[in-house]
């Protein structure tokens, strides 16, 4: 039996119900990016190793790179686009950008979203809390005493402002 | 981008189904969390052109049980689960520390148990991207016909890398395995082979079903020290599960296996007997440690010196026996390194 060159995936990105032809050996991290165009989910090591390719399922953090799309239907996938309410970005994009918590950036959407899925589960972390959370998540440009402060920030203001 | 291979991804509906989809397709590779697989198949070290989730299976993600009739985990449940299951308390911390010391907490939401008591066991010469590989020249576990380790050794050194691996020995933990020509129940210590390629008794259509932690009689208790460069991230470079069960302030039994220090996880419970029967003071549990890591051989084919590793084994012995016995810890740096469970 030859292998499929493509399958039928629908997946629910976002909120949004997505149907996607796809090869069956794809990663979710090649079919955020490449079908989907959200270039938001980066791709570092690809091999489970950073965690920058960092999504939500079901409001938990996963490894893209490692995902199979097919094991995902029927669950709900939260990329770095779908964060902010509208026009309105998450308190954690607004704590990162004031506290200038991102320097290069490229960790940067797997950091907000892993601290998503912890203040979803603890509003109020400890330190530690957070460390160990996004210890997954490697910042190559080492800047992680900030991340930790704008974290407690976006947690010290609640949910949603305004 | 590193991508997968071509392959067909397969996923059935119940386990009779996928242990008949193994067996007819021969080379296919069972997926779950794909932590370890999906990495190992992006750098070519399988050959698979079948990947058969175990996504799909309606059952297997259950704990139940309780420490009096013993616990029965599927073999699905995650890592993040166990870590901090209110089942795996006291007598079984063990392998809640086990499984909350795997990697990182995202390959813990994604991780099972079944997966990490069958990690492809690891080496500096096999876990690298094809080119490197090639470059280097191939070794004998995958396209190559040399161990680049021991260049004259007939067998494979790649290191048993499993965190809950150990602690299952420790545990005394049974395994049911579930295959075309039926299911088995075997101690999980049976699962494994001293082969760095051939490492497990697990036939190509079987599945891991459920693991078993056998009933606890009076108190018991365990834990388990792992050792690694990088507390957050990294397989490890050794791991100690020791378990103990007492009659009053007096050992009744104590177990215990290392990780990470062969091609298999290591039983080493009959160096424990002087325990036996004796009240565990300071001095005696620092004698026993210093006999226990006799087995503990490690080879230059993981991270840090094998020199070190070798001589850390009876520090972490006794560090790990210390804790089941309820004294205090040892100073020291690398104790930051053992938590209770994930945060």
């Amino acid at each position: 039996m030859p292998i499929a060159d493509r399958v039928a995936v629908r997946l629910r990105v976002n909120g949004e119900e997505v149907a996607v032809m796809v090869p069956p050996y794809k990663t979710l991290l090649e079919v955020l990016r490449e079908d989907l165009g959200l270039t938001g989910t980066k791709h570092g090591c690809e091999l489970g190793e950073c965690s920058t390719c960092g999504v939500l399922v079901d409001g938990r953090p996963y490894l893209s790179c490692l995902a199979m799309p097919l094991d995902l239907e029927g669950r709900e996938i939260t990329t770095v686009e779908g964060m902010a309410d509208g026009s309105e970005p998450d308190p954690l994009q607004v704590a990162f950008a004031e506290l200038g918590a991102a320097q290069c950036g490229y960790c940067t959407p797997a950091m907000l979203l892993t601290a998503r899925a912890l203040l979803d589960h603890d509003p109020h972390p400890t330190r530690d809390a957070i460390k160990e959370a996004l210890s997954g998540v490697l910042c190559r440009c080492t800047g992680y005493l900030k991340i930790f402060e704008a974290v407690e920030l976006a947690a010290s203001r609640g949910r949603r402002h305004g | 981008m590193l991508r997968l291979p071509r392959l067909d991804y397969l996923r059935p509906r119940s386990v009779g189904e996928a242990t008949e989809l193994a067996a007819k397709h021969p080379g296919a590779m069972f997926i779950a969390g794909g932590t370890d697989l999906v990495p190992n198949l992006k750098r070519r070290q399988f050959n698979a052109t079948t990947l058969i989730s175990l996504n799909a299976l309606p059952d297997g993600r259950l704990v139940e049980g309780d420490i009096h009739h013993g616990v029965t985990i599927g073999a699905r449940v995650t890592l993040d689960e166990l870590a901090r299951h209110e089942m795996l308390g006291s007598p079984f911390r063990a392998l809640a520390q086990a499984c909350g010391s795997v990697s990182t907490p995202q390959v813990r939401y994604m991780g099972t148990l079944g997966g990490n008591l069958l990690v492809d066991p690891r080496c500096n010469y096999y876990n690298q991207t094809y080119s490197w590989r090639k470059a280097v020249g191939f070794c004998l576990k995958k396209d190559g016909d040399i161990c680049l380790v021991a260049r004259s050794s007939p067998r494979c050194w790649a290191v048993s890398s499993s965190d809950s691996a150990p602690a299952a020995l420790a545990l005394n933990a049974e395994v049911t395995l579930q295959g075309v020509e039926g299911t088995r129940r075997m101690a999980a210590a049976a699962l494994y082979r001293d082969d760095g390629i051939d490492y497990t008794s697990k036939r190509p259509d079987e599945v891991i079903t459920t693991i078993h932690l056998p009933a606890v009689e009076g108190r018991m208790t365990s834990a388990y020290w792992k050792l690694r460069r990088r507390p957050a991230f990294d397989f490890p470079i050794l791991g100690v599960a020791v378990a103990i069960t007492w009659d009053g302030g007096a050992v009744r039994e104590a177990r215990a296996a290392l990780g990470a220090v062969a091609s298999h996880p290591v039983d080493i419970t009959s160096f424990l007997a002087p325990l036996e029967g004796a009240r565990p003071t300071e001095d005696l549990i620092a004698e026993v440690a210093e006999a226990a890591d006799k087995p503990s051989r490690p080879l230059d084919n993981t991270d840090l010196s094998h020199y070190w590793r070798k001589r850390m084994t009876k520090v972490y012995i006794e560090r790990a026996l210390r804790d089941a016995c309820g004294l205090e810890p040892l100073g020291g740096r690398l104790t930051a390194q053992v938590r209770a469970g994930a945060g």
